[in-house]
């Protein structure tokens, strides 16, 4: 495992990670991909869920929501429009996220987004899950 | 009249104070709305400059068929975005901005084609009066930068370009170096620059593509444009609050320098008067004892 591959996650508030990296894990809008050192170039959209990269055998997750990744051979780039370590994750807020939106959700108003509820209550969700995870180990 | 002179002087001296504490007052509020200024424009700019990145190596390798927004065109249809401040009192900040944007119409002999959308009050105010049209104009947004701004600035660009109306978009900005330092940026935002490769064989290299290209660049374009438009927005906000801080500093030496000129004026003037006094009456005094 010698081969290393460039990642930097990067957000609209923040440099989050730059660094060499094994192997990472991003959530595609098609479903989730994983990439390794000399990776055909790509691009694609993000949704939202849980980007993971091994360093040195270590595996970091990340909360992100939204953006695009660019996958050059020896670069990764991921331009997230949210992206949170588990530590800088405000749980009181998810969950005040999750309620609003599983309220919305319940709410018969018909001009309800509820396309846009469902989002919300996703992004909350795995925001909680990761934060949760994160105090467990 | 020596002894009203030196009231006249005494009156100036107070009304230089007064100047000197409201121009100290605004260098120090200068300087902390320059550190959160200068904090946002930090953060947003590793964001930036990777969307930029991305998006050059993108153009240079995608098939321009892909995206309107790849294509390049030669017309000389161009719109300037020009950034300037709200407030004055911030030196020569705005009037950079206005003489590089006046400079560039007037280099590259774009009198006749050339629009403009204005950004701040002090460029709308300035090009009001000149013969170019304006397609918009924003006034009173830059004491709070918001992305929505951005937003709407950008949807207008990306707008007038895919129908034709634009065939190259710039923005005209003051970029945070430092505390003192602005430097006045003209930047190409659309269309986007290709980058020259050394290396042919990496052109020829393509991506693959997760969605349909033209949803995925759809998105990926406008993201881009607002990106750039918001951070140009900081930019200037930063070094406008960097230049108003230099501007109050400079202006509250000088009002220290002529109290300093007035002050010693104003006791000499004193001085002076007593010495005639003193020698006036004296002089009565000796004129009585010699009638004795």
């Amino acid at each position: 495992m010698a081969e290393k591959i460039e990642l930097e996650i990067v957000t609209p508030e923040q440099l989050l990670f730059s660094g060499e990296v094994e192997e990472v894990v991003v959530p595609g809008s098609e479903g989730y991909l994983g990439i390794l050192p000399g990776h055909a170039p790509l691009l694609s959209e993000l949704q939202i869920g849980v980007i993971s990269y091994r360093r040195d055998s270590q595996e970091t997750k990340v909360f992100c929501s939204r953006g695009f990744v660019e996958v050059l051979p020896d670069r990764v780039s991921i331009l997230a429009e949210a992206a949170e370590l588990p530590d800088q994750i405000n749980v009181e807020q998810a969950r005040a996220h999750q309620m609003q939106a599983e309220q919305l959700l319940r709410s018969d108003d018909p001009d309800t987004d509820y396309a846009q509820a469902l989002l919300d209550l996703r992004e909350a969700q795995i925001r909680l899950d990761l934060a949760e995870q994160s105090t467990a180990t | 009249m020596p002894g009203g002179n030196v009231r006249d002087v005494r009156r100036r001296v107070r009304s230089v104070q007064n100047i000197q504490q409201i121009t100290r007052a605004m260098k120090f509020v200068a300087a902390s709305k320059l550190r959160r200024a200068q904090d946002r424009i930090f953060s947003a700019r590793p964001y930036a400059n990777r969307m930029l990145a991305v998006l050059n190596s993108l153009a240079a390798r995608a098939n321009p068929e892909l995206h309107p927004l790849l294509v390049q065109r030669d017309g000389d249809k161009v719109m300037l975005v020009v950034v300037t401040s709200d407030r004055g009192l911030c030196g020569a900040f705005s009037s950079n901005i206005i003489k590089a944007a006046t400079r560039y119409i007037r280099e590259e002999n774009i009198n006749e084609t050339i629009s403009l959308t204005l950004v701040g009050r002090k460029g709308a105010d300035w090009f009001r009066h000149r013969p170019w049209p304006v397609r918009h104009e924003y006034v009173n947004i830059m004491s709070r930068v918001d992305l929505k701004y951005a937003q709407e600035i950008s949807r207008s660009i990306i707008d007038y370009y895919l129908a034709g109306e634009l065939d190259a978009i710039y923005l005209v900005y003051n970029e945070f170096k430092s505390v003192v330092q602005q430097n006045v940026v003209i930047e190409k935002v659309l269309p986007i620059q290709r980058l020259d490769f050394d290396d042919q064989e990496e052109v020829l290299l393509d991506h693959i593509y997760e969605q349909p290209p033209s949803v995925l660049f759809d998105h990926l374009l406008e993201r881009h444009v607002e990106t750039q438009v918001f951070r140009a927005m900081l930019e200037s906000e930063a070094a406008e609050h960097g230049s108003r801080m230099t501007a109050m500093d400079a202006a509250t030496r000088n009002a220290k320098d002529m109290i300093e000129s007035l002050t010693l004026r104003m006791n000499r003037m004193r001085q002076t008067s007593i010495t005639t006094e003193i020698i006036e009456i004296i002089g009565g005094a000796e004129a009585l004892v010699e009638d004795k």
